[in-house]
Order: structure tokens, then C-alpha cells, then sequence
């Protein structure tokens, strides 16, 4: 090797050794990362699958006027009738379709779940990050608040203050859900927080002279994205199912369609015992498909962060 | 007969979809009974990689596709689950990077013991706590700790403990052939000195075969009796350590070698590589390292040279090939 | 900042004691008495393995820490007691280059946002002009084109050129102090010249004080003019940097120097080596 008198050029603008060429590209970093982000679901199995029955309840949730036969309030047909050509899964006792009111129930199980997850979310990162960037008073005052909700048990705390609450509607529902399940993802987006508070590339921007807001929003809240999105379907999939119980158990309005009011009006007229069974199962199928979508997409979410996960 | 004979070797790497890289690229190894073997190359020349991949460690997306690899007559290539463990019993073992990734936080020094000799136990094997205290201090005096270290937790033990530790485990089976993986790279240089004349040591005086992964060539010429030299998935040389030092090398031996220095000589002059090395998802024609090559000729960009005799040993690389020749020739 | 303009950096007897709590109780005593300055314009090295309080002193010099005991001055403010606002004044003039050029690197930010931060938050500089100034910074570290490298993200770099990123996101506020905590000793052996001569020029052409941080004698050589050995937390010996090496008088730079993995003996390392220049003084 001849002698180097001079600064070696630094090594040429290409991509380090193992990385396929990506160069310059137009479309805004933000949806790059979305877009490979959902390739990279789509590409794990359990997730593809997850998104299809997602979608399909989503597009019967949309749709649900030109999918659904009849109205589902229309009290028009003979009660307690079993399945026939008319009315697919039956009626209710008041004369009302249940195959319609399933295809309409898919919205208020839909708009619940994302929604109370969303504002559990929210609570959760907001509650996580704060409590996790800085030791000291005020992360103790968070932490001891957030243990508090969490030992408190879920569902006699809804059904307590579903009760009390006055204005029964689906909103109710959605704050009563979202506030007895931001706990968990708190305490995990937490540990996160001191976790990432640790690395050196905070370090770096609080020396390039970023303040506190910058540094929590801009450089460690970003990196738990996955984190953040995972916490936001535990939290959906468990408001799914919480907004059923609520209905179910008549805490809810009544007239409300959704999934957890056909189980109530079943459970009113006794629907096992007259045989109509499928006025049980179906809705509770439906409620069992949606959670189970939502934690299929978490599956694939879990190996987008994780690359060792990721199926061949 | 040789204790590993390594044909042909390829490790195909596949994070994504549709995405390959090809880290080890048809590599030859070839290791006799007690021979300490270093194996020298920067990041991501795939040196971990074959480490790996010769003693069936690669995991998803990484995987063998293509070579054979007899341990000892036995071709473990092929071999999977139940067949795999029980070679590994009295075959070979592999010794980490950093102890702390190796060792299982939540299990005192002595659980690891008993772990690893119950998981391979032999009839006649006391293991009762008496019996696995026992043979944990008799290897843990081999590396040069003391018996107290058993109780002790990994976070309670230094960076060069913890390393030792990881040996002293490896040695629990008594393989046949260690792999140390970059032992003393997470170690200060101090630390590493230590480190390094346990494991010259141990060799000595058990005679077992040893293969040293590290991206310091000083520290592999100090420790081994021969050097191979990886760049960009293949073996580029491979030497006698006495040899490196003088005489005519593949170039990027060569380049390599500049870039160390003695500190306290009058006049200190480093060396650098310019470039980068090459992309591995993409399939090469000629010598990988023709680009940065001072040397290179027409013949390196469109051929890949292959092994050819240089000095005591072999070096890919026409020019050297050529030199060589002709020198024998004349 | 010309050379005139930065202020020296002086220690006087600071130590940084530790009070372990949990199952082994006990005060662990990682700086002791530690006491030097590095001149307007000097590079000065701090050598030693770990545990031998580098990396604290470091973090006291940059305000990460506060001694324990003792007084860290730069030029009129008093480190120690410095507080965020204080701090943030403080990284303006004393900046840091880090020993994991991946580690550091927010993995989701482009080499020009990165870059871009501190001429905005230091100099107040706007969007546009800061990216301006991102562009000189690249071609000055040797990124060229800026304009490529300006887009890229961490993963797309070589370690070299991360590390080379990072010196420029520390010179971008324009300090006079840079502590380079181990800077090298993360990269490939073939990609160290290029970042230390990088350095050497830095300091001889900004004027710039350079604090080394190392285990690595081979790089402090390089770069420094002066060195300070450290062993748990205590200065054993210091002077200029060539002297030091060749004539030790410690026998803990000897071991360190005994350490030092080298392909060669010092015989054959002159025989086989060029005489040409090292660094700063003299002929480049």
C-alpha cells in the first residue's frame, strides 16, 4: 500500500455494505415509513390476516345501509321468530331484524373500540412520557396514580360509574372504557421512556441544545412508535369487549344497535331457552372476530419492530 | 484426519421479503487437532457469520445454504435438533462477544453450571450441588477466578469476569473446539491482555482446537498460529502469523496492517482504506476488493481470483498470484 | 471562535465520590483530586482503562455530572454548578463527540436535521440558513457531496461517516471546546486515520481545544500534544505526549502500553514504516 500523504477520502456516498440502495427519494419521510410499514405487515401471516377481517368489518360497518336488508330499529316483523328467509338470524322481541342489527352494530363496536383505544392511548403516552423523562417528584405522583388504576378491578369500576353517569351514549361508554384502560399502556410506555432517556442519541440532542418538549416528542417518542401503536390495539381490543359488557348488562342506552344490545335483548328474552341460539352466537362471533383482528395486526406490529420475527 | 473440514460454505442472509445478502460466500476451512486458527476481517465481512454458521448457531434470517462441514468425520451440516445437541456435548462450543448477552441475568454463576452440566449429562456425572460447586470451582480456577464468584450474579461481576465466566462454561463439556466470537472487543485494552493470556494458556495446556473471530489483527497475530483473512464474505488469505508481519501479502493484508501503529516510535504514521466495502445482496464479478485495490488490474475486475500459494500459506490475488510465480519460476 | 476568543479549560482538585446503595453498601471514589487545563488551542489526552475516571471526568466537563469537590472553570463560568438554562449556554462552547456513532444517532432523523439543530438552537439561525450551514459543516468533515449525504438516515452510513456526522453536529454551534470520548475506538481499524487526521485539522484550523478521551495510546499519539494518565480516579503521570510514550515513568502507563495490540515490535515497526510527519505542528 503506498504511503497515504493526505486524508484518506472518506469511504465513497454509497450505502454501508448490507443495505440495499435507497438514495434521494420525494415522498416525505413519515409516509415512507407508513408505507413500509404496512408492506411489512402485510407480508406477516397472522397480520394479513388480521387486516382482512378488520377491513371486511370495517367495510360492513361503512356500507352498512346497502348491506343490511331492513332497518334495525323497524319494529315491523313478528317477534321472537328463529331464522327464516326474511329475517336471516331471527327477531327480537320486539319485532326488530337481528341480521340487521348485526351489520349495523359492526359501527358502534367499531367507533367504540378505536375511539375509547385512541383516548386510552393518548392518556397512556402522555402520562408514560412525562412520568418516564425525568425521576423525582412528579414521576412518583404519576406512578403511584397509575399503580392505583391498575389494582382497581376494570369492570366493577365501569359498571359503577356507567351507572352513576348521566347521558347514556355512546360517548359515555367511550370515556368510561378509555378511562379504566389507559393504565397498563402508561406503565409500559414508562418503562420505555427511562429505557430510550438512556441512549445516547437523547444525549446528543439535549447537548445540540433541544429543550425537554423537543426531546420527548421529537427524539423519544418517535422511536416507540410500534410501542405506541401496539398499546393502541391492546387497548381497542379490550373496549371492544368492554363496551359489549357494558351493553349487556344494560348499562348502555338501550335503543343504541350494537352487538352488546342484541346479547342484552337476548339475555331479556331468554333466547337460548326459546332457541334462539343464533341470536347468542352470532353477535358474540362478531365481537370475537374483531378482538381477534385487532390482535393479529399486534402480532405483525410486534415483528415490524422486531426483525427476528419476521416469518421468511 | 483434519477435526473440521468446511467445504463450500454459504450463509444467505434474509431480513425482508424479497431482500438477500449473501454474507459468507463459498468459504473453505480447514482445522487440525489443536491448531489455534485466527480469523481476522472489519464489519460485516462476515467473519461472526461463519463463526456461526461452523458451529450451527445461525438463527432466522440467517441460514446455511450450501457446503458441507465435518466435525470430526461427521458432516453437521445436515444434522438438526436431538443429533445437533448431542455432537455439541462432546464437540464443539462457542464463546460470545459480550458475557453479559451470554449470561442469563436473573441466574447466579453456579445455576449456570448446573445447567449446562445437566443438560448434557453423562451416566456417572455427580451432580448434586456439592458435586456442581465442585467442578464450577475447578473451572473457574482455570480462568483464573475464584471460587466465590459462584454465588454472584452476572450485573455483580466486571466486563472481564464475566467473560471468563463464559469460558470457564464452554470448558464445562471439554469441546474438542471453542469459537471465541470477539471475546475481548467490549473489554478495555488492559482487561483484554488478561483475557487474551488466560485463553493462549488454556490452549497450551489443553490442546484444544481454537478458532479466534476478531476484527484486530494484533491481537489474533499475538494469539494464533495462523491467520485468515475474510473481507466481503470470502477468505482472502490465509498465513502463518509469524509471516504476516514481513514478506508479500494480499493487498488488503497489507492495507490492514498499515493501519496499526507503535505509539511510542519517533515518527507515527496511520494508514486508512478509502472506499467502502462492497454490497452483499449483489452478486460480484472479479475480486471484491479490485475497487479499493492499489494494484488492481483488468484481470481483478472481471475474474474472482482464487486461493493460490503466496509466501507460506495462500492469498486470493492475481497480481500477488502472478509475483509469486514468478519468483518460484526464476 | 478563533483561537484568541476560546476561554481555557481548568480543573482544580475535583473528585467525584459515589455512594452505592442496594445489597453491597459502599462510597466508590471514581475521580480523586484531579487537577490540569487545556490551553486555548491544545489537544490535550486523558488516558486510562475503565474505571479509571475518564468517562466521569468527561461528564463533569460537559455538565452531565457535578463533582463532588473541586472547581471546573471554563474561562469565566463555573461548570459545577450550572444549572439547564446555564447548561444549555454551556454546550454552545463545549461540545461532545461520542464513542457510538450508531448509538448516537437518532435512527429516524436525516444527517441534516441533525445536523441542523444546533445551528438553530445556538446560533438562531433560520431553517434555510441553517441548512446552509449543514452543507458547509458536511464538506468540512469530508461528506461530499453535502447534498447527498444530507438526506441519508444513520442506517444508510458506514460507521466512519456516522462518526464524521456527529463531529459535525459538534461543530455546529461553533464551540471552542470539543471532548471526544473515544471517538475511534467503535470503528473499523481502516476507518480510524481518516477521523483522527480529521480531528488534528479541526483543531489546527478553527483553533479549536480538544479533549481526548481514550484507552487507545496508538490514537492519543495521534492527535494529542499533551497527555494525562489516569488510574482509578488519580493523575500518575503527565507531560507532553511523545515524552510520556517513550520515556513512561509510571508503572501504569507502561501496562497500558504493554496493552496496546500491535502487529509489530517496535524493531520492526521502524524498519518497516516511512518516516513521515504525525500530525498538527510543522509540515501536513
Amino acid at each position: 500500500m503506498t504511503v497515504i500523504t493526505s486524508i484518506p477520502p472518506p469511504e465513497a456516498a454509497g450505502e454501508a455494505a448490507s443495505v440495499p440502495a435507497g438514495g434521494a427519494s420525494s415522498v416525505p419521510l413519515p409516509l415512507r415509513f407508513v408505507g413500509r410499514a404496512l408492506r411489512t405487515l402485510w407480508g406477516n401471516g397472522k397480520a394479513r390476516t388480521g387486516m382482512i377481517v378488520l377491513g371486511l368489518i370495517i367495510v360492513v360497518a361503512v356500507f352498512a345501509p346497502l348491506i343490511a336488508p331492513h332497518s334495525p330499529t323497524a319494529t315491523t316483523f313478528t317477534p321472537y321468530r328463529g331464522p327464516n328467509a326474511t329475517n336471516l338470524l331471527g327477531t327480537t322481541g320486539n319485532g326488530q331484524d337481528v341480521f340487521s342489527q348485526l351489520i349495523y352494530g359492526a359501527r358502534v363496536s367499531l367507533i367504540v373500540g378505536l375511539c375509547a383505544g385512541a383516548l386510552a392511548t393518548l392518556v397512556a403516552v402522555t402520562l408514560g412520557l412525562i412520568s418516564g423523562y425525568r425521576p423525582g417528584a412528579l414521576d412518583e405522583v404519576l406512578s403511584f396514580v397509575t399503580n392505583l388504576a391498575l389494582v382497581i378491578p376494570g369492570i366493577p369500576l365501569m359498571i359503577i360509574l356507567a351507572a352513576y353517569l348521566q347521558g347514556r351514549s355512546v360517548w359515555t361508554i367511550v370515556l368510561v372504557v378509555a378511562f379504566t384502560s389507559w393504565a397498563t399502556g402508561a406503565r409500559v410506555i414508562r418503562s420505555q421512556t427511562k429505557t430510550l432517556r438512556t441512549r445516547e442519541f437523547v444525549t446528543s440532542a439535549v447537548f445540540s441544545g433541544e429543550r425537554l418538549f423537543r426531546v420527548t416528542f421529537r427524539e423519544i417518542l418517535p422511536n416507540m412508535t410500534s410501542l405506541v401503536a401496539a398499546s393502541f390495539f391492546a387497548a381497542a381490543t379490550a373496549a371492544v369487549l368492554a363496551e359489549a359488557s357494558l351493553e349487556f348488562l344494560g348499562l348502555g342506552n338501550p335503543s343504541t344497535v350494537s352487538w352488546g344490545t342484541i346479547l342484552y335483548a337476548a339475555q331479556q328474552q331468554n333466547a337460548l331457552l326459546t332457541g334462539q341460539w343464533l341470536m347468542v352466537f352470532a353477535p358474540g362471533l362478531a365481537i370475537v372476530l374483531l378482538m381477534v383482528s385487532f390482535t393479529l395486526v399486534n402480532f405483525g406490529l410486534d415483528a415490524l419492530s422486531n426483525p427476528r420475527l419476521r416469518e421468511k | 484426519m483434519p477435526l473440521l473440514e468446511a467445504r463450500g460454505v454459504n450463509v444467505v442472509y434474509e431480513p425482508n421479503r424479497g431482500q438477500r445478502i449473501w454474507s459468507v460466500r463459498d468459504v473453505d476451512v480447514t482445522l487440525e487437532q489443536g491448531e489455534f486458527v485466527g480469523l481476522v476481517g472489519e464489519s460485516g465481512c462476515g467473519k461472526s457469520t461463519l463463526g456461526f454458521a461452523l458451529t450451527r448457531m445461525l438463527r432466522p434470517p440467517a441460514r446455511l445454504s450450501g457446503g458441507v462441514i465435518r466435525f470430526d468425520g461427521t458432516d453437521i451440516a445436515t444434522l438438526d435438533g436431538e443429533q445437533l445437541r448431542r455432537q455439541r456435548r462432546n464437540g464443539f462450543a462457542l464463546v460470545l462477544q459480550s458475557g453479559m448477552n451470554a449470561l442469563n441475568p436473573v441466574r447466579s454463576v453456579a445455576r449456570h453450571f448446573g445447567d449446562i452440566l445437566k443438560a448434557h449429562a453423562r451416566p456417572g456425572d455427580d451432580l448434586s450441588a456439592a458435586g456442581v460447586r465442585r467442578r464450577g470451582t475447578e473451572l473457574l480456577e482455570s480462568v483464573r477466578l475464584d471460587a466465590a464468584v459462584l454465588t454472584r450474579f452476572p450485573h455483580e461481576l466486571s466486563g472481564g469476569m464475566r467473560q471468563r465466566v463464559s469460558i470457564a462454561l464452554a470448558l464445562a463439556l471439554q469441546p474438542r473446539m471453542i469459537v471465541f466470537d470477539e471475546p475481548t472487543t467490549a473489554l478495555d485494552v488492559i482487561v483484554q491482555q488478561a483475557v487474551m493470556e488466560t485463553i493462549k494458556d488454556l490452549q497450551r495446556e489443553r490442546g484444544f482446537t481454537a478458532i479466534l473471530i476478531s476484527h484486530d489483527l494484533g491481537v489474533v497475530l499475538d494469539a494464533t498460529d495462523r491467520v485468515m483473512v475474510m473481507y466481503a464474505g470470502r477468505i482472502v488469505e490465509d498465513q502463518p502469523a509469524g509471516v504476516m508481519t514481513r514478506g508479500l501479502h494480499h493487498p488488503y493484508t497489507e492495507a490492514l496492517l498499515d493501519c496499526y501503529g507503535d505509539p511510542r516510535a519517533d515518527e507515527v504514521r496511520l494508514g486508512g482504506i478509502p472506499g467502502t466495502p462492497p454490497d452483499l445482496s449483489l452478486p460480484n464479478a472479479g475480486c471484491s476488493f479490485a475497487p479499493r485495490c492499489p494494484l488492481a488490474e483488468e484481470i481483478c475486475l472481471t475474474t474472482d481470483p482464487p486461493l493460490s500459494p503466496l509466501e507460506e500459506g495462500r492469498a486470493a490475488c492475481h497480481v500477488r498470484a502472478r509475483e509469486e510465480e514468478a519468483i518460484n519460476v526464476g | 471562535m478563533s483561537a484568541s476568543d476560546v476561554p481555557p479549560l481548568e480543573l482544580r482538585g475535583v473528585s467525584k465520590i459515589y455512594h452505592v446503595r442496594g445489597r453491597h453498601r459502599r462510597t466508590v471514589t471514581a475521580v480523586d483530586d484531579v487537577s490540569f487545563a487545556v490551553p486555548p488551542g491544545a489537544a490535550v489526552g486523558l488516558v486510562g482503562a475503565s474505571g479509571s475516571g475518564k468517562s466521569t471526568l468527561a461528564k463533569m466537563i460537559t455538565g452531565s455530572e457535578r463533582p463532588t469537590a473541586g472547581e471546573i472553570t471554563f474561562g469565566e463560568t463555573s461548570v459545577g454548578r450550572l444549572r439547564s438554562g446555564g447548561l444549555r449556554r454551556l454546550h454552545r462552547q463545549v461540545q461532545m463527540v461520542f464513542q457510538d456513532p450508531y448509538g448516537a444517532l437518532n435512527p429516524l432523523h436525516t444527517v441534516e436535521y441533525t445536523v441542523m439543530r444546533p445551528c438553530q438552537n445556538f446560533l438562531g439561525m433560520s431553517a434555510a440558513q441553517a441548512r446552509r450551514r449543514v452543507g458547509e459543516l458536511l464538506e468540512t468533515v469530508g461528506l461530499t457531496p453535502a447534498s447527498q449525504f444530507a438526506a441519508k438516515l444513520p442506517h444508510q452510513l458506514s460507521g466512519g461517516q456516522r462518526q464524521r456526522v456527529l463531529i459535525a453536529r459538534a461543530l455546529g454551534s461553533d464551540p471552542g471546546l470539543i471532548v471526544a470520548d473515544e471517538p475511534v475506538s467503535m470503528l473499523d481499524v481502516s476507518l480510524r486515520a481518516g477521523v483522527l487526521k480529521l480531528l488534528a485539522e479541526l483543531r489546527r484550523e478553527r483553533g479549536l481545544s480538544l479533549l481526548y478521551i481514550t484507552h487507545d495510546l496508538l490514537s492519543a499519539r495521534l492527535v494529542t500534544d499533551e497527555l494525562i494518565v489516569l488510574n482509578s480516579g488519580r493523575i500518575v503521570e503527565q507531560g507532553p505526549t511523545k515524552q510520556v510514550l517513550q520515556h513512561p515513568r509510571d508503572s501504569y502507563t507502561v501496562q497500558l502500553l504493554d496493552a496496546v495490540p500491535n502487529p509489530f515490535t517496535a524493531e520492526a515497526a521502524r524498519d518497516r514504516k516511512t518516516v513521515s510527519t504525525a500530525t498538527g505542528r510543522g509540515r501536513k
